[in-house]
C-alpha cells in the first residue's frame, strides 16, 4: 500500500553505504491476523518469515507495530500451535529484525543521516514503537539532524491515534473520538507534516486530515530522512 | 491453543458483569454525550498525573511491580493451599469461613447471615465482589436494605445508577449533578444545600452518620487475605469503611479467592504499590485490618465469604489466569483512550476499563462478553501502568483467539470475518498470489474517481470512510519499481 515508505527506506540505507536486499518471497508478517484472533492462519505467515529473512544478516521494516509483532507474537503463535522449532528459528530472526529507528541509531551507530526537509514537522511516536519496542527518542534524534526541518512538540503524542488495525473497523466510533483528539493536538501545533514511524497509524491521521480538509500531510520517518536537497521528498505518501 | 477445560462461568441471571448490548453500540452513546466525556477526561487526566508524580518518587518502583507480579504469580498457582490455609487461620481466631461456588450461592449465604443476625438493614463499605455478584439486590428480594457508605457510592445508589470506575464509581457525575442527586433523594439533606465538594461532603456524612450507629450488621469486601494468619485488609479513604468495619455486631467480608496473599511481608508490597497507583497518593488515609473476632472490641461475629464466581475457570487458563493478579487500582482505566471517551458503562459489568475486559469474559465465558476483548486500539498504556504488571494487551489478544477458536467450533457456517481472514492468509502464504492480489488491488485507483484520496468505500471498510478518507492504491507497486527501476530480477 505504501511504496513510497519502501522506497525511501531503501534510499536512505543506500546512502549510507549498505546493501540492501528485498528478498521477493516476503509477504506479509500476519500482525493482523493474530491481533484480529486469527492465530491459525498467521501461522502460514510466520513460517514464511522466517523461511525468507533467516539468512539475512540484519533485517529492517519500517513499521514499529509489524517488527513488534514479529519480536512479541512470532515465537508466541509458533509455540502456542506446538512448533517449538518455528518458535525458536523465529525468535533468532526477530532478534536481527530492526524498526528503521532502532537500525539507524542503535546498529548502524547513525543519527545525522545527511537529510534535509525545510518545513514544520510534528512527531507522533507510535504505540507499537513506544510502548513494544522501546524506541523511545530515537526517531526524534534522527529528525534533530535533519537540515532544516522545524521540529514542534505534539501536546499528549504518547496517546494513541485510535487506529489499533481492525479496531478501526470494529469500534469505528470510539476509534474516530480518539482521531480527534489526536488531530486537534496535530492542528494545534500549527505543523505542515505529522510524522512517524508507521504508515498504518499515519493512513488513520491522514485520513481523518483529509476528510476535514485540514491542509496538513502525514509522511513517514522513512521519507523524511531519505529526502535530500537535491532530491526533495515529493510532497508525501504521493503516488 | 491451551484447552479449555470447561470449569464452570459465572452463572446468567445474576450480578452485574454482563451488559445489555456489545460494547460498540453502549459506546455510541456514551459518546455523544458532552458533558460526560468532559468529566472523565478531566478526572481521569487528574488522576494521571498525580499518579506519574508519586510513582516517579520511587527509584524502585519497577521493583515493586516485579515483585507484585511474582507473589501473585507464585499464589496463583498454588490457589487452593493458600485458601485452606487462610480457612483454618481465620477460623483458629474465630471467625466463620463459606466456600461459595458463584453469585447465587454467595448471595444465599450472605442473605441468610444477615436474616439470622435478625438485621433488615446493612452498611457496606464499598465493595466489588458485592456488586459482581448483585447482592443488594438479592438483599432487597429479602426485604432486607443495604446502605452503601463510601461516598462515591452513595452517589450511584441514590442516583439510581451504575458504578462506572473500580475506584471512583461515580467519576461520570459533576459536583452539580451530584448536588441535585442528594437533594432529590436524601430526606435529610438540607434545601440550601451548594455544590460546594465541602458541603456536599457534610451533607453525606450526616446521612451516613445514622445509618451506622444503628446497623447491626456490616458487608465489607476485601483488599487482601493474609493466608499465614488469617488478616483481612480493607484500603480506603473516607473512613466510612472504618466504620462499617468496627461498629456494627456482625461483620460479612465477601472477598473473591484471587484476594488471597500468602504472608504478612507480602502485604508490604502491595500496600506501597495500590495507593500510588490508584488515587496517586503515598499512602492512602484508611488502612484497616483485622484478623477474626477480639472478644469485647469490634464486631463479634465474623464471616468470611470466599467467591469463585468463574474464577477457577479464569485459573484453568494458564494465559488467561493473570488477570487475577489484578489488585483493582484502575491505573488502567485512568490511562486508557478507550476508557476516558467511552466511561466505564459501554463495558456493561463491574470490571470496566482494559482489566474488565481481559476479567469479565473469561468470569462468564467469553461468549457472554465476546466485543469485550476487541474494545481496545492495543496501545499498551495499561500494561505499563499496571501495578502488578498484567500484559493486558497480549491477554486481550489471547481472549481474542479464544473468542475465534471457540467461534469455529460452534458455527457450521464459518463468519464473513473468518473467510476474510482465511482468503487473506492463502493469498500472503504465497509470494505469486500476493503479487497478483496487490496488482488486482490496483483497481481500487478507480475508487479514488482521480483524486489522491478514496471517500467512500464499501463494506465492511465503510466503516473506515465513515470518518476517514483511504488512500488510493499505489500506481506502481514496491516491487515492480524494485524488479524495473533496481535490480536483480530474481
Amino acid at each position: 500500500m505504501f511504496p513510497d515508505v519502501a522506497r525511501a527506506t531503501v534510499t536512505v540505507l543506500e546512502r549510507l553505504g549498505h546493501r540492501v536486499d528485498f528478498p521477493l518471497q516476503q509477504t506479509c508478517c500476519g500482525q493482523m491476523h493474530v491481533n484480529t484472533g486469527y492465530q491459525r492462519e498467521a501461522l502460514p505467515l510466520i513460517r514464511r518469515y522466517v523461511d525468507t529473512f533467516e539468512r539475512h544478516e540484519v533485517i529492517v521494516a519500517p513499521s514499529g507495530s509489524c517488527v513488534g509483532s514479529i519480536a512479541h507474537q512470532h515465537a508466541m503463535v509458533a509455540r502456542r500451535h506446538g512448533d517449538d522449532q518455528l518458535a525458536r528459528r523465529a525468535e533468532a530472526v526477530a532478534r536481527r529484525t530492526f524498526e528503521l529507528s532502532q537500525l539507524l541509531v542503535d546498529v548502524l551507530g547513525v543519527e545525522d543521516v545527511g537529510a534535509s526537509y525545510p518545513h514544520r514537522v510534528a512527531y507522533h511516536p507510535t504505540c507499537h514503537s513506544l510502548r513494544l519496542l522501546r524506541v523511545g527518542d530515537r526517531p526524534l534524534r534522527l529528525l534533530r539532524r535533519v537540515s532544516g526541518i522545524e521540529l514542534v512538540p505534539l501536546p499528549d503524542a504518547e496517546v494513541c491515534c485510535g487506529f489499533g488495525g481492525t479496531f478501526a473497523l470494529k469500534n469505528s466510533e470510539v476509534s474516530t473520538a480518539m482521531l480527534a483528539d489526536k488531530m486537534r493536538n496535530v492542528l494545534a501545533t500549527g505543523a505542515e507534516v505529522c510524522t512517524a514511524g508507521d504508515s498504518s497509524c499515519l493512513m488513520h491521521i491522514g485520513g481523518g486530515l483529509s476528510r476535514l480538509r485540514a491542509g496538513v500531510r502525514t509522511v513517514h520517518l522513512a521519507e523524511i530522512l531519505a529526502s535530500t536537497a537535491d532530491r526533495p521528498a515529493t510532497t508525501g505518501s504521493g503516488r | 491453543m491451551s484447552t479449555f477445560l470447561g470449569m464452570p462461568t459465572a452463572p446468567r441471571g445474576v450480578g452485574h458483569l454482563r451488559g445489555s448490548e456489545p460494547f460498540p453500540a453502549a459506546a455510541r452513546r456514551a459518546l455523544g454525550d458532552a458533558q460526560l466525556r468532559r468529566n472523565l477526561a478531566k478526572a481521569t487526566s487528574t488522576i494521571r498525573a498525580k499518579r506519574a508524580a508519586v510513582v516517579a518518587e520511587l527509584p524502585d518502583w519497577e521493583a515493586l511491580r516485579t515483585a507484585g507480579e511474582a507473589i501473585k504469580t507464585a499464589t496463583m498457582r498454588d490457589l487452593g493451599r493458600y485458601l485452606v490455609q487462610l480457612e483454618v487461620a481465620v477460623q483458629d481466631r474465630g471467625g466463620n469461613v463459606h466456600w461459595a461456588r458463584d453469585a447465587n450461592e454467595a448471595n444465599q449465604i450472605v442473605t441468610a447471615l444477615t436474616r439470622a443476625a435478625g438485621a433488615t438493614e446493612v452498611v457496606k463499605v464499598k465493595s466489588m465482589a458485592t456488586d459482581e455478584i448483585g447482592l443488594n439486590d438479592a438483599l432487597a428480594a429479602a426485604g432486607i436494605t443495604a446502605h452503601e457508605t463510601d461516598l462515591a457510592e452513595l452517589i450511584v445508589q441514590l442516583g439510581h445508577d451504575r458504578p462506572s470506575h473500580i475506584l471512583v464509581p461515580a467519576i461520570h457525575r459533576n459536583r452539580a449533578e451530584i448536588r441535585q442527586i442528594f437533594l432529590r433523594e436524601m430526606a435529610d439533606a438540607d434545601p440550601g444545600l451548594t455544590d460546594d465538594p465541602a458541603a456536599l461532603a457534610e451533607a453525606a456524612r450526616r446521612h451516613l452518620r445514622g445509618k451506622f450507629l444503628t446497623a447491626t450488621v456490616g458487608i465489607s469486601g476485601a483488599n487482601f487475605a493474609i493466608a499465614e494468619t488469617g488478616t483481612l485488609c480493607v484500603v480506603e479513604s473516607e473512613g466510612n469503611g472504618r466504620m462499617c468495619l468496627t461498629l456494627p455486631q456482625t461483620l460479612i467480608t465477601v472477598m473473591g479467592i484471587e484476594k488471597v496473599i500468602p504472608t504478612w511481608a507480602d502485604l508490604g508490597v502491595f500496600l506501597q504499590l495500590l495507593p500510588r497507583s490508584s488515587t496517586g497518593e503515598r499512602m492512602n488515609p484508611y488502612t484497616s485490618m483485622w484478623t477474626g473476632v477480639t472478644p469485647g472490641d469490634g464486631p463479634q461475629s465474623f464471616h468470611l465469604v470466599l467467591l469463585d464466581n468463574g474464577r477457577t475457570a479464569a485459573l484453568a487458563d494458564p494465559v488467561g489466569r493473570s488477570a487475577l493478579h489484578c489488585i483493582r487500582c484502575s491505573a488502567c482505566l485512568n490511562v486508557c483512550p478507550v476508557y476516558e471517551r467511552t466511561g466505564g458503562h459501554a463495558y456493561g459489568s463491574v470490571y470496566p476499563g482494559p482489566i474488565g475486559a481481559v476479567l469479565s469474559p473469561q468470569l462468564t465465558g467469553i461468549e457472554d462478553n465476546a466485543s469485550l476483548p476487541y474494545a481496545s486500539s492495543l496501545c499498551g498504556a495499561c500494561y505499563d501502568a499496571c501495578p502488578v504488571k498484567i500484559n493486558i494487551p497480549a491477554l486481550l489478544v489471547h481472549l481474542r483467539a479464544r473468542h475465534v477458536a471457540e467461534a469455529r467450533q460452534a458455527r457450521l457456517v464459518p463468519s464473513a470475518e473468518a473467510v476474510t481472514m482465511a482468503a487473506a492468509s492463502w493469498v500472503m502464504a504465497d509470494p505469486r498470489r500476493y503479487q497478483a492480489a496487490q496488482r488486482a488491488g490496483r483497481a481500487g485507483r478507480l475508487l479514488g474517481g482521480g483524486s489522491a484520496m478514496i471517500s467512500a468505500l464499501p463494506p465492511p471498510l465503510a466503516a473506515w470512510t465513515r470518518a476517514r478518507d483511504a488512500p488510493v492504491p499505489p500506481r506502481q507497486t514496491f516491487r515492480q519499481w524494485w524488479r524495473s527501476a533496481h535490480r536483480d530480477p530474481q
